[in-house]
């Protein structure tokens, strides 16, 4: 299974994390530590595994930002790399060729995709198409729900003119 | 695309992303956080905009790595929202805020039940998506059943499904009981049915986990996997949205496999037909293409199913099609798949027969642990380490010291770990081991845990023949100018216990080695100081007569330390200088250490424990039961009366404390401050039975091995270390086919005779004949099948000792049912020793590989030819051979009580033979023999043995030849046999013994041969 999902730039600074493992604050920050150390020194032209404290780290560098999951050692590491790479084909079609600003401003539209992707640490989809869908409709729901209130307020400032 | 903007937060955002430095980062962070608190505070007058944009600032602070310390009710409240956005970002910042032991989390129980069981599906996707995240044990208790339901309704969409099978999946992993087996095994069958590619992958991760715990109840499932697999490899029936860069769902294909790897066969002939026709097509039709991704997403599929052809291992050519494979890939230069070529072949050894081709990439191997990529080297000094065996462990371990030179330092101390467990396993002689080991130190001596060091000492303590090496190359690296701690502590130690037996050499002189050693002391630290203590007063205790000048160095540094801060290093300067004035006392007490009991190697023990991969532990543990090391064979013994656990390395041997203490040894006790209690009473003979074996302790047995420890523990600062219970005896792997009868009985029998069962289990008896003459034996092994099925893979290797050399003619690799083969093998004894030969028999009956290690009956005694002689002959040569080296004299305590006429019994048997009437002592026995070897030829041995009638453990011995060796030797074997008799002890019956001496018998006074032996003992 993944314990859990890091998005780091290459600066060190963490964009987005995801644990399906239970790991306390202090444990959390102390795993980003070690972990982005081993994985931003690394050359370019390495495999994409990392052995880190009995796991495995997948990463793979999309242009500043790099994408990491961690998973057991007898885990295929490949299916996990597509994983990542099958994450960022969905926000690239979400975002519209994605870059790292837009994680960095919509790290909660990151989030509703991811929990699309994955749950307990397991693929949940395949399908980008059906990713996509979801999601748009999700947005609606808000959307809507947007436009009612606001119509709502609307009303009332109108009555209390 | 709807981004829903909220303007505080990306204002927030950018202000983070503005500030110029950290400190300034905290600053706007703990404005922020204050902010957030008073606004929280209030929590009424909040609208729910507010509350979700506080709540992903909270969020946002605390995936910058900040302490958040609130906020987490806030948003667990938002759970309980009605509205859709807010419930949204409740359940969605609470799964990421907290984990699943969060007290927070039992508020909202209720709610989430309440989402799980309504009606709406937006908000059941919501509710599954976060239990599946971080739902902990009360979650599955009280949710399971309604996530269950929702898989299986046939109302739900698949949307709802998939999470719910996830969830439950979450659920499961929590705690196993909340999937009841009977029921649910036929719907999990049912849920492998669905069209539906998303619900599929999630339910199949599901039964991934349910198999792994449990197969027997899903088999069910098996078919239906099959199935899947062929649908997907067929491209059959899939739609174009999961396919994923032309191949149908990888990642479902992958996980269908792993299914399949928790079944332990396919019986079925049908199902199991199609899945190696797909397994077959994946393997052979998976090409390199240009695109990354299709090509990780294809090699993804093609590990799994080399991976699952693996654990099924059952055809052969397909085996060898995987080997071919991972072959190619150690050497692409792709590096993901250069890595998982390394770490499947490292799972393949798993796989007995396929080490043989594994090895023709030893080079490539070799290449890759020199790869700019610490992933690919770490994977390739793993296949290394669990490829190495006898035939390759020269090259392998050559390689790694040169390797760990330039490793870096992460990998070091794994890097010299690795080497010195290989080099103990497989070392085809012990001086390579000792060379390995030294150099490792000298290379590596920061990485070198002490373990290591001690082990070394161990070995070289336990084998007289590599004494005298290890003190020469000990010697060698002294003369280095800056070597490292650990090897002026290990050199010391060997020196001082050893250096001795090379005194006649140029440069070796007591007061050279006490020079050389005394250099370093300025530069260790207080630690090695008392090793150095030590061996000064082992130095001096070898040096006699007492060289004066020597002495007084020695006493001045004793004298300077008498009063060092440190304990440890005061106490020892104390006592050995109070010891070194006793004089002929010190010799006793400070004498050569007994060899220690064979235990696990704590290295091994160590490797095991490290927290490693599991493929790569897995492996080790393997290994180490496959084929438990020829080293450890060689001197194979159980540790007598169950030594303690923690045994420690000391320097000074402490004299036998039993029935009976001199006035020294009381001495000794009072001086340490504690009085030893040891039990005295001799040992019960079944633990005694394996003693017969190549290497006894040296000494009375069952007091020395607990007299050091129970004195010096207190005194002893050198190791503290090296634990660990006993290995597996000779004999005795933890083999599924049983022995019937005791090995190690059977051994002794065959010690004292020359025909009998070596070995035997159901399938299989092993029987010997021997003939000995002079130094030249042969035997013939007489392999029965008793079985009505014939045994296949056959193997039968000689591990011979340096002393003998054994060439066993060719063993076939099939025994046809209820068939015999002799199997002749030629013995030549080079020179004298007590090591024992070992074969290494391993045969398959179906699937049990039955291996076992045998100590083959070609013994010391067996290279002995009894001689009668007269008193004519007795004492002249009894008399030419004068003191040591050629005539060594020792008092054996703790002997295992004998009546004489069973004693004379007991040596007639072992060839030995008992001279009555030489010796007017009636409680006094002589003996002689001629001994063969190549190396010394016939050499006439002399023995007698002075018994005390009142104290029956105790005796002395003498043994006189005109051969050091074969004095030493003979004397041990004696001792060994005197020591620990074996269980059913082969007694003659006493009339056929010879007659014991007489207590009348008197010669004329003129040679008077009481007399004269008195004069001469």
């Amino acid at each position: 299974m993944i314990h859990f999902v890091l998005l780091i730039s290459r600066q060190g600074k963490v964009r987005l994390t995801k644990w399906y493992s239970p790991y306390t604050q202090k444990e959390r920050s102390k795993v980003i530590r070690e972990l982005s150390g081993m994985i931003l020194n690394r050359g370019p032209k390495l495999c994409n595994f990392v052995e880190w404290r009995g796991l495995k780290a997948v990463y793979k560098r999309y242009a500043s930002l790099y994408f990491c999951m961690c998973i057991d050692q007898d885990d295929n590491e490949l299916e996990v790399l597509e994983c990542i790479h099958h994450f960022v084909e969905i926000l690239d079609r979400y975002f519209g060729s994605v870059c790292e600003l837009d994680l960095i401003f919509n790290f909660h539209k990151a989030y509703y995709i991811l929990d699309e992707l994955l749950i307990a640490g397991e693929l949940q989809e395949s399908s980008k198409k059906t990713v996509a869908r979801l999601i748009a409709a999700q947005d609606s729901l808000v959307e809507t729900a947007k436009e009612q209130a606001s119509s709502i307020s609307n009303i009332i400032a109108q009555a209390t003119k | 695309m709807a981004l829903s903007g909220m303007r505080g937060l990306s204002v927030f955002i950018s202000d983070i992303r503005n500030c110029q430095n950290k400190e300034q980062e905290r600053l706007r962070v703990d404005k922020e956080l204050g902010n957030v608190r008073t606004r929280f505070k209030n929590e009424k007058s909040l609208t729910p905009y507010e509350k979700k944009k506080y709540v992903w600032k909270v969020l946002y602070i605390y995936m910058l790595g900040y302490d958040v310390d609130f906020g987490h009710m806030e948003a667990v409240s938002l759970i309980s929202a009605p509205k859709y956005p807010e419930k949204q970002v409740g359940y969605i910042v609470t799964s990421c805020l907290l984990n699943e032991n969060h007290d927070f989390l039992r508020l909202a129980i209720n709610t989430v039940r309440n989402d799980i069981i309504g009606r709406n599906e937006t908000f059941q996707c919501l509710a599954l998506t976060m239990v599946g995240n971080i739902g902990g044990r009360e979650f599955a208790e009280s949710l399971a059943p309604d996530v269950q339901k929702l898989l299986i309704s046939s109302s739900c969409r698949p949307l709802v499904r998939k999470k719910a099978a996830l969830c439950l999946l979450r659920l499961y992993r929590k705690n196993p009981d909340v999937v009841n087996v009977d029921g649910w095994a036929d719907r999990m069958a049912q849920l492998l049915d669905e069209r539906d590619l998303g619900v599929l992958t999630s339910s199949m991760s599901l039964l991934v986990a349910l198999v792994s715990n449990d197969h027997n109840s899903y088999w069910s499932c098996l078919p239906k996997c099959v199935k899947i697999l062929e649908r997907l490899a067929r491209n059959q029936d899939i739609p174009q949205e999961y396919t994923y860069y032309g191949i149908p769902s990888p990642w479902l294909q992958v996980k269908t496999m792993r299914v399949l790897q928790y079944f332990p066969t396919i019986e079925d002939p049908n199902t199991r037909r199609s899945l190696f026709e797909v397994l077959q097509r994946i393997l052979m039709g998976t090409d390199v293409v240009k695109n990354v991704n299709k090509n990780n997403a294809s090699h993804a599929v093609l590990f799994e199913a080399l991976a699952l052809v693996m654990h099924l291992d059952a055809e052969k050519e397909m085996m060898s099609q995987c080997v071919a494979l991972l072959g190619k890939f150690i050497a692409v230069r792709e590096p993901n798949i250069r890595y998982l070529g390394l770490e499947n072949m490292t799972r393949m050894l798993m796989v007995t027969d396929v080490q043989d081709i594994i090895k023709r990439h030893q080079a490539q191997i070799i290449t890759s642990l020199k790869d700019p990529d610490i992933s690919i080297r770490r994977r390739a000094l793993d296949l290394l380490y669990g490829m190495c065996d006898v035939s390759n462990a020269k090259d392998i371990v050559e390689e790694l010291l040169q390797y760990l030179s330039t490793a870096e330092f992460a990998m070091r101390e794994e890097l010299s770990l690795k080497a010195a467990i290989l080099a103990e396993k497989f070392a085809p002689d012990l001086s390579w081991y000792v060379d390995v080991i030294l150099q490792l130190i000298d290379k590596a001596g920061d990485f070198v845990s002490d373990d290591i060091w001690f082990r070394v000492v161990q070995f070289v303590t336990n084998n007289e023949d590599l004494q005298p090496y290890a003190a020469i190359k000990a010697r060698e690296y002294l003369d280095k100018p800056a070597i490292h701690e650990t090897m002026v502590k290990v050199s010391a130690y060997l020196l001082g216990e050893f250096g001795h037996l090379l005194a006649r050499r140029p440069g070796y002189s007591a007061k050279e080695l006490f020079r050389i050693i005394h250099e370093k002391l300025p530069t260790v630290s207080t630690s090695t100081i008392p090793i150095l203590l030590s061996t000064y007063a082992k130095i001096l205790m070898h040096t006699q007569p007492p060289d004066q000048e020597l002495q007084n160095q020695i006493w001045g540094i004793f004298i300077k330390y008498k009063s060092c801060i440190d304990v440890e290093v005061q106490q020892r300067a104390v006592e050995y200088l109070a010891l070194s004035k006793k004089g002929a006392a010190l010799m006793d007490i400070l004498a050569e250490m007994p060899k220690f009991p064979e235990r696990q190697s704590a290295l091994i023990k160590k490797a095991e424990d490290t927290e490693a991969d599991t493929a790569e532990q897995s492996a080790i543990k393997l290994r180490a039961q496959q084929q438990s090391s020829n080293v450890l064979v060689l001197s194979d013994q159980r540790p007598v009366n169950e030594t303690p656990s923690s045994s420690q390395l000391t320097l000074v041997k402490m004299p036998n404390i039993g029935s009976y203490t001199d006035s020294t040894d009381q001495e000794v006790s009072h001086t340490n401050g504690t009085l030893n209690k040891v039990d005295s009473s001799p040992p019960a003979p079944d633990l005694l039975g394996d003693l017969l074996g190549p290497l006894a302790i040296e000494g009375p047995t069952s007091v020395t091995a607990q007299a050091p420890q129970n004195i010096m523990s207190d005194m002893d600062g050198v190791a503290n270390a090296v634990d660990g219970g006993a290995i597996v005896p000779v004999g005795e792997q933890t083999n599924s086919v049983q022995p019937i009868g005791n090995i190690a009985e059977r051994f002794h029998a065959l010690c004292m005779k020359d025909s009998g069962v070596l070995y035997e289990d159901p399938y299989i008896q092993i029987g010997i004949k021997a003939e000995w003459r002079a130094h030249l034996g042969r035997l013939v092994l007489f392999l029965g099948n008793k079985s009505v099925s014939p045994l296949a893979f056959v193997k039968a290797i000689i591990l011979p000792p340096s002393n003998l050399k054994m060439e066993l003619s060719l063993v076939p690799d099939t025994i046809p049912p209820r068939a015999q083969v002799q199997c002749p093998l030629e013995v030549v004894n080079v020179h004298p020793s007590r090591e024992v030969a070992v074969l290494d028999f391993s045969y398959k009956f179906g699937n049990d590989l039955v291996n076992v290690k045998l100590r083959l009956p070609a013994v010391f005694n067996k290279f002995l030819q009894p001689i009668s002689v007269s008193a004519e002959e007795f004492f002249p040569q009894w008399r030419s051979l004068s003191g040591p080296p050629l005539k060594l004299q020792e008092v054996v305590r703790g002997v295992k009580p004998l009546m004489l006429l069973e004693m004379a019994n007991l040596f007639n048997s072992l060839r030995l033979m008992v001279c009555p009437g030489l010796d007017p002592n009636p409680n006094n026995l002589v003996a002689s023999t001629t001994f063969y070897s190549e190396s010394t030829q016939a050499m006439l041995c002399l023995v007698r043995i002075e018994t005390d009638p009142a104290d029956r453990t105790q005796l002395r011995m003498t043994v006189a030849s005109g051969d050091p060796t074969v004095t030493f030797e003979l004397k041990e074997f004696i001792k060994e046999q005197l020591i620990s008799i074996p269980a059913p002890h082969p007694t003659t019956p006493p009339s056929a013994a010879p007659p014991v001496g007489h207590p009348t018998v008197a010669t004329p006074a003129l040679t008077d041969p009481g007399a004269m032996l008195a004069g001469l003992l």
